[in-house]
């Protein structure tokens, strides 16, 4: 067994599973007045305190949310809805969002009367100063712009990109969901206005996250209800999710962060091993702006969803990108907007490193990865090859 | 072997795979996507490509253990299957696009590809007999007389069947669900498919008229050559269509009068009565064999998907199926396949399959 697909999950620490399991079976509501209310409304106080401690974060600008997605919508949506003015309607956000900034920017265009500017990035998927420069004016509700990239692991220049939007007085919303834990993320010292995170990508559990959202950031608020979250966002606090979260991040942020070094080692190794079996494989994103655990491969001549299956009997998980519901690969939104050919997309798998990532790992895929691609190459990409009778 | 399960979330490809898996063989399943924009929601039909057929295949794979994909054949299935029907219709035939799926999504793009990554067959929950008893392989009808689904594929070559499993050909459709639910397949009690998955709707003329907008045409009267009425394009009719030809005033004898003829360069529509719709002489193009045809072969002919048969004798001459009805049938339309079988008490032998150039 080989997983490689750390960047759409990853496994859950052990100190994360000890603290949620104990979480679990005490009782009480975080905003009832009680003393089994008061014992859990501390517990998820300490994990606040401990998130903004280990993010360069106020205790007050942490909101819990239920993961990327959510901290997305809020961020993207109520800070566009409490700035939007007549002469005030445009987003500015980069290209190569994941689907929850994306679609969440298209979706106000569509119905809230949002102008977009999409900021195309760079052939390594970066998105520079200069183009969001170029980019802003006195007509931007928000700009937004992920801290790493979820697909080819590109990290951006976020203080930088911040700095320019503050200069002009427009809120930085940063998708920071594949960066904690993987580089140093400090959210004061960033700049930014607010900044996404989830526990499941950091060792801690599915279905919480945060937005941290800086205390002068009007935002309206997508979940009304108790006004549990400053306001900002409704809904009876996951004790036992806020705690593992808590511990999740306090490990990723010393530990893991500490450990980056042999992560990318190992990722290294991982480019090389495939290249020495598979020469003419090509490694996209940003040669020294990466993600550590991230190696994003294309293989000429081969459909992604032919190695992916070939690699997953043999053991190996890896993946082709970005999914719809279906689960179809589409060509990837990312790649294309980086000017890779669209067959060439096709043809490319995304291996993600972790915690628990091993050199065995690495191994098993250098062995297995030449009769696989390969085969991959015999099959063919589907809609290009034609029947020989039809010559 | 190893096998691909191609599985569209229906009742009929679960059961094939769970038999395929019960025999011994290494199974993968593999849904089809091949419509370019999925539909989110059932409304009414049943389309073939929808998510939540993705997902029915996907639970049904769950149940039966085996790995599960789902691949993206939209752009084949457009230009092969739907670009195609489209192009039939504007040339005044009358296409069927299941045969066309069959011959290039299922057991051509597929197929090479299932091959090229090193799988033996593709197996698919058709009701249709496979054998190679007699050294050859041999397609014959399904035990389901009502399910029988040979025709549609009876022009696939040798070398496609010789890599094809149809494991519901000995089974009936209540058989098959009572087996779904023994298995504990949550699609036992899913209806059938009856439309065209990429009309979901069920309006073929809208789709087509949307497609191939207005190319409107006059309405002839076959005998007498006067003019009925108008019409926006003759994809809007079938050879043997009565119902929606929009003539206000009946015939002088008071019949009812059908589609005769279909010329899409002028744009005319013969229509007239029933009897002229009745043919005896079928000529049809590109034949896949089965047996050789040295001479004319006693045989049964069938001239569409449901229905249509007529005992006949058929030759090959010049490269074309020359198919002559001892009994007359109407309703033959260019474009529709004509099967010719070999009555068997093991079920019925296709002998060959050709497309309908013309019909007298």
């Amino acid at each position: 067994m080989a997983y490689f697909d750390h960047a759409a999950t990853t496994p859950m620490l052990p100190e994360a599973i000890e603290a949620m399991t104990k979480a679990l079976s005490t009782t009480g509501n975080a905003s009832s007045l009680h003393t089994s209310g008061r014992r859990a409304r501390r517990a998820v106080e300490e994990a606040r305190e401990d998130i903004a401690d280990a993010l360069g974060a106020r205790p007050s600008e942490i909101i819990f949310t239920s993961g990327g997605t959510e901290s997305d919508n809020l961020a993207v949506k109520g800070v566009y809805w409490s700035r939007r003015t007549d002469r005030r309607r445009r987003v500015v956000a980069s290209g190569v969002e994941h689907h929850a900034v994306l679609d969440t920017v298209q979706w106000l265009v569509e119905h809230e009367g949002a102008e977009v500017t999409w900021l195309e990035p760079d052939r390594h998927g970066r998105i520079t100063p200069e183009a969001l420069a170029d980019a802003l004016g006195d007509d931007v509700a928000l700009v937004t712009a992920m801290w790493a990239n979820n697909e080819v692991g590109t990290v951006n220049p976020v203080r930088e990109l911040a700095a320019l939007a503050a200069g002009r007085g427009i809120p930085f919303h940063t998708d920071a969901v594949q960066a904690v834990g993987a580089v140093p993320v400090d959210f004061t010292e960033s700049g930014a206005s607010a900044l996404t995170l989830t526990g499941h990508k950091l060792g801690g559990p599915y279905g919480v996250g945060v937005l941290l959202l800086g205390r002068d950031v009007a935002t309206t608020p997508l979940l009304h209800g108790g006004g549990q979250e400053r306001d900002v966002r409704s809904g009876t606090l996951d004790v036992p999710a806020v705690v593992a979260l808590a511990a999740a991040v306090r490990h990723a942020t010393t530990e893991q962060l500490a450990r980056v070094d042999e992560l990318a080692a190992l990722r290294d190794e991982l480019v090389a091993s495939v290249r020495r079996v598979v020469p003419d494989v090509v490694l996209n994103g940003d040669p020294v702006h990466r993600l550590p655990g991230n190696a994003h491969l294309t293989f000429p001549g081969c459909e992604g969803d032919s190695l992916l299956m070939l690699l997953d009997a043999k053991g190996i998980e890896c993946s082709t990108g970005s999914a719809c519901t279906a689960g179809v690969a589409q060509p990837s939104h990312v790649l294309l907007a980086m000017g890779v050919d669209p067959v060439a997309a096709r043809g490319s798998l995304r291996f993600s490193l972790g915690h628990t990532s091993t050199a065995a790992e690495v191994r098993e895929l250098a062995e297995a990865i030449g009769p696989v691609v390969e085969r991959a190459r015999t099959a063919g990409i589907a809609g290009m090859k034609r029947l020989k009778a039809e010559v | 072997m190893r096998v691909l399960a191609a599985m569209s979330g229906g009742v009929d490809s679960a059961v094939a795979a769970a038999r395929a898996v019960e025999a011994g063989h290494d199974v993968t399943g593999v849904h089809l996507a091949l419509s370019a924009k999925p539909g989110t929601l059932r409304t009414g039909a049943r389309g073939c490509c929808t998510v939540e057929d993705a997902r029915d295949a996907r639970r049904a794979a769950d149940v039966l253990g085996i790995p599960f994909y789902v691949w993206d054949f939209a752009e084949r299935f457009t230009e092969d299957v739907v670009e195609d029907f489209v192009a039939e219709y504007a040339a005044g035939r009358t296409p069927n696009p299941c045969l066309r799926c069959n011959e290039r999504i299922k057991f051509e793009a597929l197929l090479d590809k299932a091959i090229g990554l090193g799988f033996d067959a593709v197996c698919t929950g058709h009701y249709a007999r496979l054998s190679t008893a007699s050294g050859r392989v041999e397609l014959r009808r399904s035990a389901d007389d009502g399910k029988d689904q040979s025709y549609v594929l009876a022009s696939l070559t040798h070398e496609q069947l010789s890599h094809a499993m149809f494991p519901l050909g000995g089974s009936t459709k209540p058989e098959v669900r009572a087996e779904a639910a023994a298995r504990g397949l949550q699609v036992a009690e899913k209806p059938d498919s009856h439309d065209i998955c990429f009309i979901p709707d069920g309006d073929t003329r809208g789709f087509l008229t949307k497609r191939l907008g207005e190319q409107p045409g006059l309405l002839v009267d076959d005998e007498t050559g006067a003019v009925l009425g108008k019409h926006v394009g003759v994809h809007e009719f079938t050879i043997g269509q009565r119902k929606g030809l929009g003539i206000d005033a009946p015939a002088p004898d008071g019949r009812p009068r059908y589609v005769l003829s279909l010329e899409p360069v002028s744009g005319t529509v013969r229509v007239g009565a029933a009897e002229k719709l009745a043919v005896t002489e079928i000529v049809a193009a590109r034949p896949v064999t089965r047996i050789d045809f040295d001479g004319p072969v006693e045989c049964v002919a069938q001239v569409r998907a449901h229905g249509g048969l007529a005992p006949a004798v058929a030759e090959v001459v010049g490269g074309e199926l020359l198919v002559h009805l001892r009994e007359p049938l109407s309703g033959v339309a260019p474009g529709q396949a004509v099967a010719v079988y070999r009555p068997d008490a093991a079920g019925d032998l296709v002998l060959a399959s050709a497309t309908i150039s013309s019909a007298g």
